[in-house]
């Protein structure tokens, strides 16, 4: 008894780990994307052309609203996956 | 038929619509009143969020705003798309865990004080009545202008309605009204956006028209970016903000958005932890289908005005421009007298000028549509209105009839009177809301934007500490919510009201506008909090558990036993 409470503590805490893990990832991502090349970059990435656009002004207008989009709906699924490894699932 | 009697078909039929759901849906119990019975669907609450996150500015305004600032409009399509990361990542998994049904009860709860719930009601009650206030005004503007009615007669048309599913339908009855109104107002903004983006590059999805060729062989934006330039005025694709501003106020709405109340409260209507975060994602798509296309109504908006306009005789002008001239959206006046009208930087020689909101309004007749689609617009303009509306008025009157009364003031209250209670506090709320929309104080459309920097300051960083510190506590929380709104309100207040004059990036720390200090402002809100928490005692053992609890998706009843 006192073992499965200390494993499910443990397992718990494994979780929550994994958890900030992903979170980290995709922050970088979400960062990267929007305020490094739609802000902080824009003028670098602008030298490149994408066919009608300069590349930091489209992802600027553009891009990074798509990442956000990829960013949450792999988080919805990377976490449907860990969830049920840790069996913490509902 | 001529537009206004399709407008009156139209409008009319979407509100016997509105009406027909809420009616249908009406709320029997607080739990559906509040949270709509948590039992929506995730792709239904993603579509009502999105609908009450599209106002009528978003609607009518943004694509207008876009092709006069270019560059610069990034910081609203990343600001207000961004937040939504934020939400399904740090913060909708664990508030619909928590379970409760507002923003104060959490802050109350976790930090284990009256204080911090009063301090987080007052907080609540604040942002979203600036907010509510500036939605009544859009409503009543939208009336006047496609119903030809005085603009508080709008106001007033726009309270009834909205009294009448808000108050009858509560959370349960706005969720699938905004369902409807999403769909009313999706396709009215991109039916006209199709038909000018295929007019002007060929290709019917403006998002990639955008970026495509124009007749002659040139790419729109070079060709734009060249028109503007040669009128004096800065490249479209380059901004004219320093880049700590972009970044600060970028930051400011992403994370607003983040912790606005009636934003964060639709994560408590589905009835998974997993459907909390999939909502967030469909909510990011269906927002996302207006917000990449307002950058390319934006675009094709400044290139049909400069190529119809400028330079051309005045006698000799499209349809569209005289009538819109009508409204007074578009004013042209020969000063130099050569007959031609000319659009310039310079203010003195300049002849043209446009309002931004006519870059959707008059889409559908530039693009030649016929008259159904002018009335659809319509439409679309009063959905987005109506729905943020509701959904704003919706938290003022759960803050006061759940969070004052039930949690403060009359804690026993019968389920039943509490319902009633929430019922006369919409009412309230919506007629304080229409009296600000009939009688605007001068500072409601400013404030509406500091709303984001006032939650980015107060909510946001208390909240995620919330979920992410066991050690975080009372003091530290409502310490750290109090500086964090008094320094940002201090700085607005400073440079709006006290010293306009001032208002400018000489005078502004760092270099950062009003619109952006909300950002600094989340930043000390984190140092003062976390530094106060570690002088003052841990939380106790209950809430140390309360947080483990709400990290972990499964429900209560495999709880560990303690």
């Amino acid at each position: 008894m006192i073992n499965d409470i200390k494993n499910e503590d443990h397992s718990r805490s494994a979780y929550w780990r994994a958890n900030i893990k992903i979170l980290a990832y995709l922050l970088i991502i979400w960062f990267t994307t929007s305020f490094l090349f739609g802000i902080v970059f824009v003028k670098e990435l602008n030298l490149i052309k994408m066919g009608g656009f300069k590349l930091g002004f489209w992802f600027a207008q553009q891009g990074a609203i798509y990442v956000f989009i990829l960013v949450i709906f792999f988080y919805v699924w990377r976490m449907n996956k860990l969830d049920k490894e840790f069996d913490v699932d509902e | 038929m001529d537009i206004l009697t399709w407008t009156y078909i139209i409008v009319g039929l979407t509100f016997v619509l509105y009406i027909f759901i809420a009616i249908k849906t009406r709320a029997s119990s607080t739990k559906e009143f509040y949270i709509a019975g948590g039992g929506v669907s995730p792709i239904a609450n993603g579509i009502a969020t999105a609908a009450d996150w599209m106002s009528a500015a978003s609607f009518i305004s943004m694509a207008g705003l876009i092709s006069f600032m270019g560059y610069d409009g990034s910081v609203y399509l990343m600001g207000w798309t961004g937040g939504y990361v934020l939400l399904a990542l740090l913060l909708a998994p664990y508030l619909r865990k928590f379970g409760k049904y507002t923003v104060p009860d959490f802050v109350g709860d976790r930090y284990y004080s009256q204080t911090a719930r009063l301090v987080a009601v007052v907080a609540a009650i604040f942002i979203s009545f600036t907010y509510v206030a500036g939605q009544m005004r859009g409503v009543g503007i939208v009336f006047s202008r496609f119903l030809e009615v005085d603009i508080n007669t709008g106001v007033v048309i726009g309270m009834i309605i909205v009294v009448f599913y808000a108050v009858l339908g509560g959370m349960k009855g706005i969720t699938y009204t905004q369902v409807a109104q999403y769909c009313v107002l999706i396709f009215a903004y991109m039916v006209p956006a199709i038909f000018i983006s295929l007019q002007l590059t060929g290709n019917p999805i403006p998002q990639l028209g955008f970026g495509g060729t124009l007749d002659d062989g040139t790419y729109l934006l070079d060709k734009v970016d060249g028109l503007l330039t040669e009128l004096g005025f800065t490249a479209y694709t380059s901004g004219s903000k320093e880049m700590i501003d972009v970044f600060f106020i970028t930051a400011a709405l992403m994370v607003g958005t983040a912790g606005l109340p009636h934003v964060i409260v639709r994560f408590f209507t589905v009835p998974k932890v997993k459907d909390a975060r999939k909502s967030a994602g469909y909510a990011l798509l269906f927002i996302a289908i207006l917000y990449t296309t307002a950058p390319a109504v934006g675009a094709f908006g400044i290139y049909n005005m400069i190529t119809n306009i400028n330079d051309k005789k005045i006698d000799s002008l499209p349809a569209w421009v005289q009538n819109w001239q009508k409204t007074g959206l578009i004013k042209i006046e020969d000063k130099n007298l050569d007959g031609r009208i000319l659009y310039q930087n310079d203010k003195l020689k300049n002849e043209l000028t446009i309002d931004k909101d006519i870059m959707v309004l008059a889409n559908p007749e530039i693009a030649g549509l016929p008259n159904w689609v002018v009335a659809l617009v319509a439409a679309g303009g009063l959905a987005a209105a109506l729905s943020t509306a509701a959904g704003l008025l919706l938290v003022i009157s759960t803050a006061i009839s759940r969070d004052l009364l039930k949690n403060a003031l009359a804690p026993n209250i019968s389920e039943k009177k509490e319902l009633l209670f929430a019922r006369f506090s919409a009412i309230f709320a919506v007629i304080v809301a229409g009296y600000f929309g009939v009688n605007p104080p001068g500072f409601v459309a400013e404030v509406v934007a500091f709303a984001f920097g006032l939650a980015a300051a107060s909510f946001f960083p208390i909240i995620i500490m919330g979920i992410f510190s066991k050690r975080m506590n009372k003091e530290g929380a409502i310490a750290g919510m109090i500086v964090g709104l008094l320094f940002t309100l201090g700085y607005l207040i400073y440079f709006k009201f006290l010293n306009p004059t001032l208002n400018n990036k000489d005078n502004w720390w760092f270099g950062i506008s009003p619109e952006g200090i909300g950002t600094l402002g989340m930043v000390l809100n984190f140092l003062v909090s976390i530094a106060i928490s570690i002088f003052t005692p841990a939380p106790p053992k209950h809430i140390q558990d309360l947080v483990e609890e709400i990290r972990i998706p499964r429900g209560a009843t495999s709880a560990v036993i303690h």
